[in-house]
C-alpha cells in the first residue's frame, strides 16, 4: 500500500502502528533472505517508536502524512549510535555520534525507521554489486541486479519491505535503480534536501531523495525532508510548502522536449519502444512533445567521471585509519598505517575512482582533465538552460537498458559507467529529475521514464509524472515480489 | 595517454594506497581505457569558458562567533580504533 492509503487507515484507526510495523518485519523476514536489500534492522527501536507514535495518533497530536509509516534509508545516512556502513568494510563498525538531518526530519514526521539498506560501496556503482557485504537482487528477477547505487532502497520498495525509502543520487543512483525495480525515484534539485550526515561522495553533485510506489508519495516524502539546514550551507533557502501543489492542475499548457540523442545509439530497442509509447500518451493528453538537440549528452559521462572522481578522491582522504573506520594492524610508521588501512578497507571500485580522481587533480593533468571537465560542465548547464527557455520538462529514458544479470558488467568498469548516459548530466547541472515506471520489456522487467525539470521546479515534474501515472495502464504495477 | 606502472605507483602514493604488481597492471590498463574515453572532451572548444565548480554560486558563510555545545570527547573517541588518555593514538612522527 502507498503512504496515502496507509495514512487513511492509521488515522481512522483501522490499523495500529504496531501492527503495521510488525507486518513489515514479517515481510522482511519472509522476503529479504532472497532479495538482500537490508544491511541492518532496528526492530527493537522501531517497535518502541510504534507505541509512542500510536499514542500521538490517539491524542491526535502532531500528525503528518508520514506519521506511523514504516520506512528505511540507504546506509550512507548517519543514524546516531547505530551502524552506518556506506556499504564498505571501511565503515563496517562505524556508529555515528549524530543523526543526519533527514533522519531527524523523518523522526519528527512520525515515520518509523525499519532499518538501513544495501548500496554500492560509498555509492560508487550502478548495480549494488560493489557492496562489501552482499549482493541485492532485483525483486522482478532474482538473477538480475536491482541497479545502483541505491539498489537496496529501490528493491526494498519494489518488494514492499518498506512503504518508502530514501536513496542518494550523485549521477543517477536514485533514478536508475528505481527504473530497474519499477518504482518511483526522485532526485531533487541540488540543495533541496540537506546533505548533513550523508556520507560524502562528490559534494557538488550529491543529493538525497525519495523512492516510493507513487508520484504522490514522492511529493509527500519531499515535503517532510526538504528545507534549509544550518548544518549544510549549500541547502536552499527556498521554502515550498507543498511539492504536490500542482498534481491535479491542468496539464494542457505544458511543453515537453525529447532529446534526439537520448533515443539514438546505445539504447535497447525495447526501452526505446516504451519511451516512444509514453511520449505518445503525453501527446494524447494534449501535451506538446518536440524533439530537440542535446548535443553535449555524449560528453556528460566523461565530464561526470572526472568531476565526481576528483571530488571523491578529496572527500575520501579523511579515511586514515585513525579517527574512525577500518584500522590496519600491519604498520611500522604513519604513512604505512594510512596506506594499509585504506588499501585493506576500500574495495576495488572505490580505489579505482580515488586513483582516477587523484590523477585528474595531479600536477600536470589538472588543466587537461579537471578544469576541462568543469568547463564542459558550464556548457552542459547552458544547454539545459536554453531548452528550459522554451520547454517545461525534458523526457526520455532513465537508463539505456532494463536490469541486467548479476555479474554481467562487473568486470568492465567503463561499460558500467556508460549505463549512466541519461542520468549524469542532471547532476552536473544540478537539476531535479524523476524516474517513473512506463512499461515492461519482453522479460517482464520494468522500464523507467525520466522527466527532467528546471532547477527548483519539482512541483512541475511531479505534475507531469502524475499525469502519466493516472492514465497509465501501469497502475497496480507494484506487484508483490515472489 | 599511456598509463604506465610507474604512473600508477606515483598516483597511488599521492592517494595513500598500495597495489601489488598484479593489481597495478590491471589498474593501469583500466585507467588507460577510461582516460582514453575521457579524452573525447578535447574535441570540444572550451576557450574562454568559465569552469563551474558548483552549480550554486558558493562563498564562505560565517556564523556569529558564539560558544555552543559541541560533541563530548568520549563520544567522538568511541569510534577511534586506537586511543589513549582521551586522545587518538598514532605512531610516532617526530624522532
Amino acid at each position: 500500500m502507498t503512504i496515502e492509503q496507509l495514512h487513511g487507515k492509521l488515522i481512522s484507526k483501522e490499523i495500529k502502528v504496531e501492527e503495521l510495523v510488525h507486518q513489515y518485519y514479517e515481510k522482511i523476514e519472509a522476503k529479504d533472505k532472497d532479495i538482500s536489500a537490508y544491511i541492518s534492522l532496528c526492530k527493537d527501536n522501531a517497535m518502541k517508536n510504534a507505541v509512542l507514535i500510536q499514542e500521538r495518533i490517539n491524542q491526535n497530536k502532531d500528525i503528518t502524512p508520514l506519521t506511523g509509516i514504516p520506512m528505511a534509508i540507504k546506509d550512507n545516512m548517519c543514524t546516531k549510535d547505530s551502524k552506518t556502513t556506506c556499504g564498505s568494510k571501511m565503515l563496517e563498525n562505524f556508529e555515528p555520534p549524530y543523526n543526519a538531518t533527514v533522519v531527524e526530519k523523518l523522526e519528527s514526521s512520525g515515520s518509523i525507521l525499519l532499518g538501513k539498506l544495501n548500496m554500492d560501496e560509498f555509492a560508487m556503482g550502478g548495480s549494488t554489486e560493489n557492496s562489501a557485504f552482499k549482493k541485492t537482487k532485483n525483486p522482478y528477477d532474482l538473477s538480475r541486479v536491482p541497479g545502483g547505487s541505491s539498489g537496496g532502497s529501490a528493491a526494498c520498495v519494489a518488494a514492499d519491505m518498506a512503504v518508502f525509502t530514501l536513496g542518494s543520487d550523485t549521477g543517477g543512483s536514485i533514478r536508475q535503480p528505481a527504473s530497474f525495480c519499477g518504482v518511483v525515484g526522485l532526485k531533487p534539485t541540488y540543495g533541496t534536501i540537506s546533505r548533513y550526515g550523508l556520507v560524502a561522495f562528490a559534494s557538488s553533485l550529491d543529493q538525497i531523495g525519495p523512492i516510493t510506489k507513487t508520484v504522490t508519495d514522492a511529493g509527500l516524502v519531499l515535503n517532510a525532508t526538504a528545507g534549509k539546514d544550518k548544518y549544510d550551507s549549500t541547502s536552499s533557502e527556498r521554502n515550498i510548502a507543498d511539492y504536490n501543489e500542482y498534481l491535479k492542475k491542468d496539464i494542457k499548457n505544458i511543453k515537453l522536449a525529447v532529446p534526439r540523442q537520448y533515443l539514438a545509439s546505445g539504447i535497447s530497442a525495447e526501452v526505446k519502444d516504451s519511451i516512444l509509447n509514453a511520449i505518445n500518451e503525453y501527446e494524447k493528453m494534449g501535451i506538446v512533445c518536440e524533439y530537440v538537440d542535446l548535443k553535449l549528452a555524449d560528453y556528460a559521462i566523461a565530464a561526470y567521471y572526472i568531476i565526481s572522481s576528483a571530488e571523491a578522491s578529496s572527500n575520501l582522504a579523511r579515511y586514515d585509519g585513525i579517527k574512525y573506520g577500518y584500522h590496519s594492524e600491519n604498520y611500522t610508521n604513519l604513512i604505512e598505517l594510512y596506506k594499509n588501512s585504506r588499501s585493506e578497507g576500500f574495495g576495488a571500485e572505490v580505489k579505482r575512482r580515488i586513483m582516477l580522481g587523484t590523477y585528474a587533480l595531479s600536477s600536470g593533468y589538472y588543466d587537461a582533465y579537471y578544469k576541462k571537465a568543469l568547463q564542459v560542465r558550464t556548457l552542459i548547464k547552458n544547454e539545459f538552460d536554453k531548452i528550459f527557455e522554451t520547454y517545461d520538462g525534458i523526457i526520455g529514458p532513465t537508463a539505456p537498458t532494463t536490469a541486467y544479470k548479476i555479474g554481467e558488467k562487473s568486470e568492465d568498469p567503463l561499460e558500467m559507467y556508460l549505463g549512466d548516459v541519461y542520468t549524469v548530466s542532471v547532476n552536473i547541472a544540478g537539476l531535479p529529475a524523476i524516474s517513473i515506471p512506463c512499461g515492461f520489456d519482453s522479460h517482464h522487467l520494468p522500464v523507467g521514464l525520466q522527466i527532467i525539470g528546471k532547477a527548483f521546479d519539482e512541483r512541475k515534474i511531479l505534475q507531469i509524472a502524475y499525469a502519466y501515472e493516472q492514465q497509465s495502464s501501469f497502475q497496480g504495477l507494484i506487484k508483490e515480489a515472489k | 595517454m599511456k598509463i604506465t606502472k610507474h604512473t600508477v605507483d606515483y598516483v597511488a602514493n599521492l592517494a595513500r594506497l598500495n597495489f601489488n604488481d598484479e593489481e597495478a597492471l590491471k589498474l593501469s590498463a583500466q585507467m588507460e581505457d577510461i582516460l582514453a574515453y575521457m579524452d573525447k572532451l578535447n574535441s570540444l572548444n572550451t576557450e574562454n569558458v568559465i569552469p563551474m565548480e558548483h552549480v550554486k554560486p558558493v562563498s564562505n558563510i560565517f556564523r556569529k562567533d558564539m560558544v555552543s555545545p559541541s560533541f563530548d570527547r568520549e563520544q567522538i573517541l568511541r569510534n577511534a580504533p586506537v586511543k589513549e588518555d582521551g586522545a587518538f593514538k598514532v605512531p610516532k612522527i617526530v624522532e
